[in-house]
């Protein structure tokens, strides 16, 4: 990783600090998206952030882009409307688990199906953190929350599977592998189609200290120690991190038959 | 019974589930969250035996009570705002189906732009659903209302949804004393639920189907008969929790003072406090003013609105929502009440603590200030002038 401070052009700096709590881990999802599009050389006049409801969906706010702040869930949609008005944008969703896997879920999976060339960065921290954190659609099994007291009865979603079946782009990464980040969300920017980073980040406040973690930094080392990287792959172990593999595709950027 | 020192969503969580409900289902959203937390943990810990439902929209909260309320279970849901215009579509459906869901909606502006501070835009918006509207000015009231909105929608002449709507934050999250009922004192006022219609497969039934342009009509004709004859429930429930409980917060509505008032303002939810306030300020100072809380907004009590009202000289309507294109919404109704009666009151209008925005004494002293000077007229309130590039 280099000190490079280039990144920081793609930041409305005069906002900070963001309204995220200490030991939040949105603010390295944030800076590692800024340096993948400083990497790529984005330009700021042909760039759009999208962002739907929730402590990530404010991160729309913070990019010195265009941006829009949608209703709950509905990030995708208005990305796709953008996207398919003018082609030569650059369209990227930012927004959490809950707004994009749970009560947006179904735009999810007919943005896979119509494959719109846009990326989606998920800051997944498993959990409603905005209203106090209630379960959310990849809370893990049996994991107490407010809303799940005596721990989760429902099993995680596991979304690699949609991206499958349509081609797409799908990976997993962490607050904790900044390089890793980096390197999926440069290729998810690159790929021609739909694209889709799905960012495990640490709440400390409103998740991970009601579940016996002292600190975030102790959240960060078990994303250390439970994830490992296994690029490529046909699918993604529930410890594992990284991009699943692509079929060929042919030049409109659907599956070749 | 005991006072409680308690947060106003925990007053009605307490009162929800002492009325037995058999299915709760919601989805998280702030300033509602914390009357379904504590649901959850009571289910959790099993002082409530009933199915608490996680779901992943307030579309799908919606539709679980929907579907339970079909089976026959007592059933309730919450939300606010942004949740609350989401579970519109399935408002309509139940209120079609003639589902006795009760259901809080805190009061929370309405986006664009993001706003999650009261007013009462997001209840307002859905008034022509199908639902009773109940308006709670404290958390007593609200807490009670909950225990009177299973009732009223249960009886079998109304077997319509009710709302109880509750001002976010400013009632929600604020701590008051409040009577809490027992277990044994609701079992006494609330019979279990015993629909005539429920989905069974002894007595194959459907719901929500087809109806072409032969019977549509008549299905609101029916919906709107049964909301005149809940003016009658209402009251009536209204006046047995008197007797039982011995608190009355008003049935279709509340006075304070009117009787002899020549100036009356006109309002709903936690605004009547501050305004109860003011007119006894000014009754010390030989003001002859008074305050008319609407507590049903839908049935709309004209009859016992102008009853109240006939006798007044002047009128300000406070309302903490907008009809945009037309300006107030329960002023117009207000004037309604008069159209074709010999005497018309002045009546004025205002806009006031939209997302928010503070009422303060001295907002309420300007209503009445501006009602007792100028014609009759509509207009916002406690406006920035910096923002609207003002004087």
């Amino acid at each position: 990783m280099n000190n490079d401070t280039n990144f920081k052009r793609y930041l409305k700096l005069d906002l900070l600090p963001t309204p995220w709590c200490p030991g939040c881990g949105n603010g390295i999802v944030l800076k590692t998206i800024c340096q993948a599009f400083d990497e790529l050389d984005l330009p700021k006049n042909g760039t759009v952030v999208v962002s739907g409801i929730g402590c990530a969906g404010r991160s729309a706010g913070f990019f010195d882009l265009d941006s829009v702040h949608t209703a709950h869930g509905r990030a995708i949609p208005v990305a796709e409307g953008i996207k398919y008005a003018n082609d030569a944008l650059n369209v990227v969703v930012v927004s959490g688990d809950g707004d994009l896997i749970g009560i947006g879920g179904n735009h999810l999976f007919q943005a896979i199906r119509r494959n719109t060339n846009i990326t989606v960065i998920c800051y997944a921290n498993e959990i409603y953190a905005m209203t106090g954190g209630q379960v959310s659609p990849i809370t893990p099994h049996n994991t107490k929350t407010l809303t799940t007291p005596n721990g989760n009865p429902d099993r995680p979603a596991d979304i690699q599977f949609l991206f499958k079946s349509n081609n797409c782009f799908f990976a997993r990464t962490t607050a904790y592998h900044l390089n890793h980040m980096r390197k999926c969300i440069v290729e998810a920017l690159k790929f021609k189609g739909f694209s889709f980073v799905e960012a495990r980040t640490m709440c400390i406040v409103n998740y991970g200290r009601r579940l016996g973690y002292k600190n975030s930094n102790e959240m960060l080392l078990h994303y250390k120690e439970f994830y490992k990287i296994n690029d490529y792959a046909e699918a993604l172990a529930e410890n594992e991190i990284g991009i699943i593999k692509s079929a060929p595709r042919s030049s409109d950027g659907f599956p070749s038959a | 019974m005991s006072t409680t020192f308690i947060e106003g969503s925990i007053a009605v969580a307490k009162t929800v589930a002492v009325s037995r409900p058999h299915v709760i289902s919601a989805y998280p959203i702030t300033p509602q969250t914390h009357i379904v937390e504590h649901l959850s943990e009571l289910v959790a810990n099993g002082e409530l035996k009933s199915e608490f439902v996680n779901v992943e929209s307030e579309h799908s909260a919606a539709s679980v009570v929907l579907g339970s309320s079909a089976t026959g279970a007592r059933t309730y849901t919450a939300t606010t705002s942004q949740g609350f215009l989401l579970m519109i579509e399935v408002l309509f459906n139940i209120a079609g189906m003639r589902l006795p869901v009760v259901m809080t909606c805190v009061n929370r502006a309405v986006s664009a732009p993001i706003n999650i501070w009261n007013d009462q835009q997001d209840s307002m918006t859905a008034r022509d659903s199908g639902w009773i509207q109940l308006y709670a000015e404290d958390n007593q009231e609200a807490s009670d209302m909950h225990l009177q909105a299973f009732k009223i929608a249960e009886n079998k002449d109304i077997m319509l949804p009710v709302m109880v709507c509750m001002d976010g934050f400013v009632l929600t999250h604020s701590f008051d004393p409040v009577e809490l009922i027992s277990q044994e004192q609701v079992d006494k006022f609330l019979p279990p639920f015993k629909p005539e219609y429920y989905l069974t497969p002894k007595n194959p039934l459907t719901f929500g189907t087809l109806v072409g342009p032969d019977g549509y009509m008549e299905t609101r004709y029916f919906i709107e008969k049964t909301m005149h004859a809940s003016l009658q429930v209402i009251s009536d429930v209204a006046a047995d929790f008197h007797n039982q409980f011995g608190r009355f917060q008003g049935g279709l509505i509340d006075t304070y003072k009117v009787e002899d008032a020549s100036l009356v303002l006109v309002a709903m939810g936690s605004i009547i406090g501050t305004i109860k306030d003011i007119v006894d300020e000014l009754r010390a100072k030989g003001q002859k003013v008074g305050v008319l809380k609407v507590r049903s907004y839908r049935p709309f009590p004209k009859d016992e609105i102008y009853k109240a009202l006939n006798h007044v000289k002047e009128i300000a309507v406070l309302e903490k929502a907008v009809s945009l294109g037309y300006g107030g919404i329960l002023v117009n109704e207000i004037k309604s009440v008069f159209y074709g009666k010999p005497k018309t009151p002045k009546i004025n209008g205002f806009i006031l603590g939209l997302g928010g925005r503070d009422i303060t004494v001295d907002t309420i002293h300007q209503t009445i200030k501006e009602t007792v000077k100028a014609s009759s007229e509509e207009k916002f309130i406690g406006l920035n002038e910096a923002l609207i590039g003002g004087k």
